[in-house]
């Protein structure tokens, strides 16, 4: 099929947010339980040595991991929060798409700096 | 004791049926009727019945009486059913509630203004945009099997507007395209004769359009054709997703 020409009423930016919000709905749902769960409960109950775990985020790619995971999510939740406004009467909230996502790029950069900080 | 089928079948079918003429009208109202019971009707039937032998001023759509013309949509309790295909008994003996199809203004009684529907579907063209024109004496498009199976499900609306009278999206904002007629672009996007996806895209993907859905799929659970309108449009988010995100890394590509 063709590719498709982007013009200026499709919203350009308008795919990039979904597709972030996604991929962050797949990190929300599926990796976070398990990422709370081993950080959390696991090295709390002695299941895992902390030091073991410290290690493990400490390598890049654990670094990149624990980067995405929280990005993504952060993503996902501003646009469903900015939708969620929208069904709920706010319209005028919701529709500030800057407001939501500047919050989740903002969130993003002290994520960064953290994870490299570890 | 509780009762038994015969005690049950003796008792009338009880329809709380909305009447509204905007002319002379201010407010709608809800009328009662009671009809005798017959096990194998469909609310039609009934609503037929009291066309027929109770109050000739009741006003509502049909036309096939078999779940293929879409016509006869309307809220059956809270619910947008084909009537024709809902059976009496799914809720005898408790009244039946009915109403015109959610989200449309309504013209008379159980007869619903679908102007809007009308107007939206042919802006996302619905129908086979060739890439290439081909003389009809090349013959027909072939298509295989499996290129078939690609859009067959999204193929079987019937224009029912139930996913309308469903879809909370729609019924905050009518500005949204809806359900039936941005699966209807996908279908066309998906169909292997179709070379119409960038010239359905300023339409599709406008802030009336996909973006607009967030993915609620009650479109999907009340659709009598099993057309699963949600799943076409999330198709068509990714698609047209795919295309942005390639146009992005190969400009003018
Ligand atoms: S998609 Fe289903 S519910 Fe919607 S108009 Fe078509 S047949 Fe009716
Ligand atoms: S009367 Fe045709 S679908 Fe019900």
């Amino acid at each position: 099929m063709a590719g498709v020409e982007v013009t200026a009423e499709s919203r350009p930016a308008t795919p990039l947010w979904w597709l972030l919000f996604s991929a962050g709905g797949v990190m929300s749902a599926f990796f976070m339980p398990v990422t709370v769960f081993l950080t959390s409960i696991a090295v709390a109950a002695d299941w895992l040595d902390e030091e073991e775990l410290l290690d493990a985020v400490r390598h890049p790619l654990g670094r990149a991991y624990l980067f995405l995971l929280v990005s993504l999510s952060l993503f996902h939740g501003a646009h469903r929060f900015r939708y969620a406004l929208v069904d709920l009467g706010l319209p005028w909230l919701g529709r500030r798409a800057w407001l939501f996502y500047g919050l989740a790029t903002i969130g993003t950069v002290v994520c960064g700096w953290f994870v490299l900080r570890l | 004791m509780a009762p038994t089928d015969s005690d049950l079948s003796g008792r009338p079918v009880v329809m709380d049926v909305f009447r509204f003429l905007p002319d002379e009208e201010t407010e709608p109202r809800f009328q009662r009727y009671e009809i005798p019971y017959r096990d194998d009707d469909v609310v039609l039937d009934a609503l037929n019945h009291i066309k027929a032998e109770v109050d000739a001023t009741l006003s509502f759509r049909w036309a096939c009486r078999m779940g293929v013309c879409g016509s006869c949509g309307m809220m059956v309790n809270g619910e947008p059913r084909l009537t024709c295909e809902t059976f009496v008994n799914e809720f005898h003996p408790e009244p039946i509630r009915i109403e015109p199809l959610a989200h449309f203004p309504v013209a008379r009684d159980l007869v619903i203004n679908m102007e809007d529907f009308m107007d939206k579907l042919p802006t996302v063209k619905p129908w086979l945009v060739p890439a290439d024109p081909k003389p009809i004496e090349e013959g027909e498009f072939l298509q295989s099997p499996a290129q078939l199976a690609a859009y067959k499900r999204f193929s079987m609306c019937i224009n029912c507007m139930l996913c309308y009278s469903a879809c909370p999206v729609y019924g905050l904002d009518e500005t949204f395209i809806g359900p039936a007629a941005l699966a209807l672009a996908q279908r066309y996007n998906l169909d292997s004769r179709d070379g119409g996806k960038a010239e359905r895209a300023n339409v599709v993907t406008s802030h009336e359009g996909i973006w607009e859905c967030t993915y609620v799929g009650d479109c999907t659970r009340v659709c009598p054709k099993e057309v699963d309108p949600a799943g076409a449009i999330q198709m068509a988010k990714l698609s047209y997703a795919t295309d942005w995100v390639k146009s992005m890394l190969l400009p003018g590509g």
